[in-house]
């Protein structure tokens, strides 16, 4: 009897094992290993080189300048799409007509293909685009979008932000609902209104999905890539090449397969590292409250 | 109180605008015709020179039809195998009992936490090594796009957690009258968590429609081009015409726009559950 239960789960499991292992254990440990043989030479015969693709990395500035990159991204958009989104949640969590009409608006960029809303801004921060034209208009010099090195990466941050927030605010919303509207009373009897309010009970509450979101938010931010791709191909100067945009151009342009696996290892290690920092956000908050 | 009120409709109208801009900006160009100049200053949001003729040339010149039919081939293949999947696996993970459960559980939750873009090379020599390329047929080439993406972590955990909310006594009911596992889980489970279904379906059909890095990598014959691969495709080779960009653009998101306006009280309801899936 127990072995027949046991062969009835395993049947269960098996399909979905069977690709699991096919496309995620095998390519994850293939990563591994290929990031320690050299394939720059000849692809058809790489030789064992041990952590030497590491050290080639970590000594090479242009490497050193994705990361760079990625972290910067990271910082201009994560910050907006953890706070941004649960500001706009709490104003249509409140008592008010045409909520679900402004849900259906603001979350319409999620559902739009990341490439169709890069070609969109791509239009929009053309030379003589839109966006100059309100820019010019306020008094200011034009802007070179995606032409500055210097702004080129706001402007990718911009987008990503612009598809990000609804999906973020409705986390937030499921989020609210659970907010027991008691605590709101108690908060009103204590004298606490509007701002305050929020700062007393819902922010508290809802700390577990504000951590949850960073995390989210933070690991996309690391993997970026279409935005990139489609907006700068990683130009002006390689102001907005990330670590993935790296990991492609190493793997599928210049075909040197351990230098790309080698960067991908060490993007897998900082993408743990954030999920792992979730984790531990997470407990620290179940023995609080 | 009142004009607390209007203050939040002005903030939420003006993210509404901010929000439909790029795309309406997007449709008054493509419907601008020849004579118009597109870069006017200042700019032109009606158009004086309206036109459908952009959309028409546009359609001519690429086949996106064809694109939106293979992006609905690969979503809908996508959507079905997840499903199946991880209903069959998620169910003895939430009722059964057996060795290696945990190891299973865990090897599923490591999943979580490896980003696809840090595997993509090997999953791609793998793909080369499979035959599931365009090159070999054009089955193999749909297998190729759908296969890497036919179960996911978060499904799993989306209907185990489902499953975990049925009260056993509905199971132990039907094994008194004679129903076997699969009867269970076929014929009594599955019905049972519907609306999670739902949500993983939905949200894994949109996930699909939208991903334009693996099939950008693997796709070689123009045939199988999904949309965004076509798009982004178009979109280089008219970058001097960006009136044809526009339209072809416009025409790729009308679809999804339509499956997301006929769904949305899935949207704003419920995605307590699915809003998890990255």
């Amino acid at each position: 009897m127990d072995l027949k239960k046991n062969i009835g789960a395993y049947l269960f499991l098996m399909p979905a094992f069977i690709l699991l292992l096919v496309f995620f254990f095998i390519p994850f440990f293939q990563t591994i290993y290929l990031s320690f043989f050299d394939y720059s030479k000849d692809i058809y015969s790489p030789h064992f080189v041990m952590f030497n693709n590491y050290i080639e990395l970590i000594k090479s500035p242009l490497f050193i300048k994705t990361i760079l990159n990625t972290f910067y991204f990271l910082i201009l958009c994560v910050p907006f799409l953890v706070i941004f989104p649960l500001f706009l949640a709490i104003l249509i969590n409140q008592n008010i007509r045409c909520k679900n009409i402004y849900k259906i608006i603001i979350y319409l960029p999620v559902i739009i293909s990341i490439v169709v809303v890069a070609i969109a801004f791509k239009w929009l921060y053309a030379p003589n685009g839109l966006l100059n034209f309100f820019v010019e208009k306020a008094g200011l010099a034009s802007i070179g979008w995606l032409s500055d090195p210097k702004v080129a990466m706001i402007s990718v941050a911009l987008v990503t932000i612009f598809k990000g927030v609804g999906y973020y605010m409705m986390i937030y919303l499921s989020a609210l609902m659970s907010v027991p509207k008691e605590l709101y009373e108690a908060a009103e009897v204590d004298g606490a209104v509007g701002f305050k309010k929020h700062m007393l009970v819902t922010i508290p509450h809802i700390m577990p999905m504000i951590a949850l979101v960073s995390t989210i938010s933070s690991i996309s931010a690391l993997k970026v890539f279409v935005e990139i791709y489609v907006m700068t191909r990683g130009g002006p100067l390689d102001s907005t090449k990330t670590i993935v945009y790296y990991i492609y151009e190493k793997a599928f342009e210049n075909l040197d397969l351990g230098l790309a696996s080698a960067g991908a290892v060490i993007l897998l290690f900082v993408v743990m590292g954030f999920s792992i920092l979730n984790i531990f956000v997470f407990e620290k908050d179940k023995y609080k409250i | 109180m009142k004009i607390k009120n209007i203050f939040t409709h002005l903030i939420l109208i003006l993210i509404c605008i901010i929000s439909l801009i790029p795309f309406l900006w997007l449709l008054s160009t493509a419907l601008k015709g020849r004579s118009e100049n597109i870069f006017a200053y200042p700019p032109i949001f009606i158009p004086q020179d309206f036109t459908l003729d952009n959309f028409k040339e546009v359609l001519k010149l690429v086949p996106i039809i064809k694109y939106v039919i293979n992006s609905f081939i690969v979503a809908a293949s996508t959507v079905i195998l997840n499903v199946i999947l991880s209903a069959l696996a998620a169910y003895p993970l939430a009722r059964m009992e057996f060795k290696g459960k945990k190891t299973a559980f865990f090897a599923i939750l490591a999943t979580i936490m490896v980003p696809f873009q840090t595997i993509m090379l090997p999953i791609y020599i793998i793909t080369l090594k499979l035959h599931l390329v365009d090159s070999y047929s054009t089955f193999a080439g749909f297998l190729g796009m759908i296969m890497p993406f036919a179960v996911n972590a978060f499904g799993i955990f989306l209907l185990r957690q489902a499953f975990l909310t049925i009260p056993k006594e509905i199971e132990e009911s039907a094994v008194i009258d004679g129903c076997n596992s699969f009867q269970i889980f076929f014929k009594l489970l599955l019905p049972m968590i519907k609306p999670s279904v739902a949500l993983l379906a939905i949200f894994t059909f949109i996930g699909s429609w939208g991903e334009f890095l693996w099939p950008s990598i693997v796709l070689t014959n123009e045939k199988l081009y999904t949309l965004p691969v076509g798009i982004n495709n178009l979109s280089s080779a008219f970058s001097s015409d960006y009136r044809l960009v526009a339209a072809g653009s416009i025409i790729s998101i009308v679809p999804i726009v339509i499956f997301f306006l006929a769904l949305q009280k899935y949207f704003i309801s419920g995605t307590t559950e699915g809003a998890v899936k990255g």
